[in-house]
């Protein structure tokens, strides 16, 4: 009886949505009063055992063979279905980022298994499980159950709080090498074109964002200085991506991208459920609405019902005044 | 250059989406339906390759009778050919919809003797969000796919697909017939001209009766979150709440 935990990295690199996938691993795992084991695949991987170990894995599975370079959701997948016909997991599960949920459908691909992807709750103790999971990216819960002999599933990405493992597990490394072919090769990352280095809408400590009340392309300058200022970014909603005012990169909703930062600054943002969903992991929401009854003014912990373009130099002036 | 897009049926997002009283659907009652974001954007996106490069359009949906009204839409910007899997209405769990999609492309494919050259799919539905349909529709017929797709181009046999990542993209070439799953921001969708309207309405639909077994995942019952309600603390009305404001970033340590 084990539960495997399937993490990710980027080229060597530990990634943050990997504590999140440990912490519900080990929740999961002790529901199911089972042992927890993870895998990381590929090159640089093995550098990276020993913070799954302290983050509770009882075995490491560390998967290498000289196609596993890079990322490739083929080659990661027909790793995992490998890895898991030679352990016989009960259970295999990962974190819902865009990699975390193409792999395991791969994998449900491949093994014609059922796969219960953005979970909020599990309940293993009966069979079929019991599961709820996210619909519409958070507005709608779905209880749904699953019956399958290996149970495949990802939690939603920010549904989990991070926390560090109480005990740390054994963290035993176990090397595995699965047999590819060159198919799985065809979907392997070839390049990067990377730019915009540094602090990311993602991980930016603070996003600024902008919706239709900012009035145009032009009006986000404002924005922009507030964001530099405090070492953040610039995000905006989809009525401003649909207008052409921003990149739809900038995007933060359901259909953009979910952020989970110190604070949310939202500003001329009437918070519809598409926008809510990609902002609502943040830790505390400030917005900045003319209109009191908006619904990001009424769903934030803070407000300034005020003219954007007002308030948002005035803070911008107010940081600067302080800083002498 | 032949493409087929599978597209979904579902509430116009940003709506308040309610349930029926039983719990198992939808109420759809008030609702505006539409397609599925980055499903409109895969289907912008082939309509645009095949004007570059010449070749059809074909798409295609599972979902219940009133789905039609998508194809016609699909039509109405520039799609050649449409074809409706009929359903009850009920949801479809996601591997019997990939069974049935994936039986109905192989029969689309062996009527014309060759595979289509991309199937494109929306990354995840705005309202299920199984993030799955289009991986094991394209595992089924043989075909390599990524996901997250916000950039595609069309190389001599191979597709470049460009993948966005925090602050950049990864780049993949898939040799070709290949499959993609599409995400919203890769193109900015057109809107239907009066002439595509009408020519839409005369388009040939293709309707193909089949089923499959469901899945391992059962549907119990659909419900609302609690509410989430926050007191609101109002830090000011005016530019001078910038004072407050500052203050709370400085208590939270976010001024660098």
């Amino acid at each position: 009886m084990t539960l495997l935990v399937v993490l990710d990295h980027d080229r060597g690199k530990w990634v943050e949505a990997n504590d999140e996938a440990l912490t519900a691993a080990r929740g999961l795992a002790t529901a199911m009063e089972t042992g927890l084991h993870a895998v990381l695949i590929g090159e640089g991987a093995l550098d990276l055992a020993g913070q799954a170990g302290a983050g509770g894995a009882a075995v490491v599975h560390v998967a290498t063979h000289p196609m596993l370079t890079d990322y490739g959701p083929d080659a990661h997948a027909e790793t995992v279905v490998q890895l898991a016909a030679a352990t016989g997991p009960d259970a295999v599960m990962a974190v819902g980022t865009s990699r975390g949920n193409e792999v395991m459908a791969q994998v449900a691909a491949r093994t014609n298994l059922p796969f219960v992807a953005n979970c909020a709750s599990v309940d293993p103790t009966a069979e079929p499980w019991s599961i709820t999971r996210v619909q519409w990216g958070g507005s709608l819960l779905e209880d749904v159950t699953l019956d399958a002999p290996t149970k495949l599933l990802t939690y939603g990405l920010h549904a989990t709080a991070a926390v560090r493992a109480s005990a740390p597990g054994a963290g035993t490394v176990e090397m595995f090498t699965p047999e590819l072919d060159d198919r799985v090769g065809h979907t392997i990352v070839i390049d990067r074109d990377v730019q915009t280095a540094g602090v990311t809408l993602s991980t930016a400590p603070v996003v600024v964002s902008g919706g239709r009340g900012v009035g145009s392309a032009e009006g986000f300058a404002v924005l922009e200085e507030l964001a530099e200022l405090l070492g953040g970014r610039v995000g905006c909603s989809r009525a401003v991506t649909n207008l052409g005012w921003r990149n739809h990169a900038d995007q933060v909703g359901q259909t953009g991208t979910r952020i989970a930062p110190e604070i949310y600054i939202a500003t001329g943002i009437s918070g519809a459920i598409q926008h809510w969903v990609g902002a609502m992991a943040s830790k505390r929401i400030l917005a900045i609405n003319i209109d009191p009854e908006a619904n990001m003014v009424v769903k934030a912990d803070y407000a300034v019902i005020g003219d954007l373009h007002e308030v948002v130099p005035a803070i911008s002036a107010e940081i600067r005044r302080r800083r002498g | 250059m032949d493409i087929l897009v599978c597209v979904k049926r579902v509430p116009a997002p940003g709506a308040r989406i309610n349930v029926t009283d039983d719990g198992l659907a939808v109420d759809t009652a008030h609702l505006g339906f539409t397609t599925s974001p980055h499903e409109e954007c895969a289907l912008e996106e082939a309509v645009q390759i095949v004007e570059r490069e010449g070749g059809t359009v074909t798409v295609m949906t599972l979902g219940p009778p009133e789905a039609e009204e998508q194809l016609r839409y699909a039509a109405s910007v520039g799609a050649h050919h449409l074809v409706l899997i009929p359903t009850d209405g009920s949801a479809w769990d996601p591997q019997r919809t990939a069974t049935a999609l994936g039986e109905a492309i192989a029969a689309a494919e062996a009527e014309r003797g060759a595979p289509y050259d991309l199937l494109l799919f929306g990354n995840e539905s705005a309202d299920a969000g199984g993030f799955q349909v289009g991986v094991r529709v394209a595992h089924r017929l043989g075909r390599p796919i990524v996901n997250a797709v916000k950039g595609i181009e069309i190389g001599e046999t191979s597709v470049t697909a460009r993948r966005e990542i925090d602050g950049g993209f990864e780049i993949y070439r898939l040799p070709r017939p290949a499959a993609l799953g599409i995400k919203e921001g890769i193109n900015l969708p057109r809107y239907p001209t009066m002439k595509g309207r009408l020519a839409s309405k005369k388009a040939a639909l293709a309707v193909e009766e089949i089923d499959a077994p469901p899945g391992g995942q059962s549907l119990v019952r659909l419900h609302r979150p609690v509410e989430t309600t926050s007191r609101t603390e109002v830090l000011g009305t005016d530019a001078s709440a910038a004072v407050a404001v500052v203050d709370l970033l400085q208590e939270i340590g976010v001024l660098p």
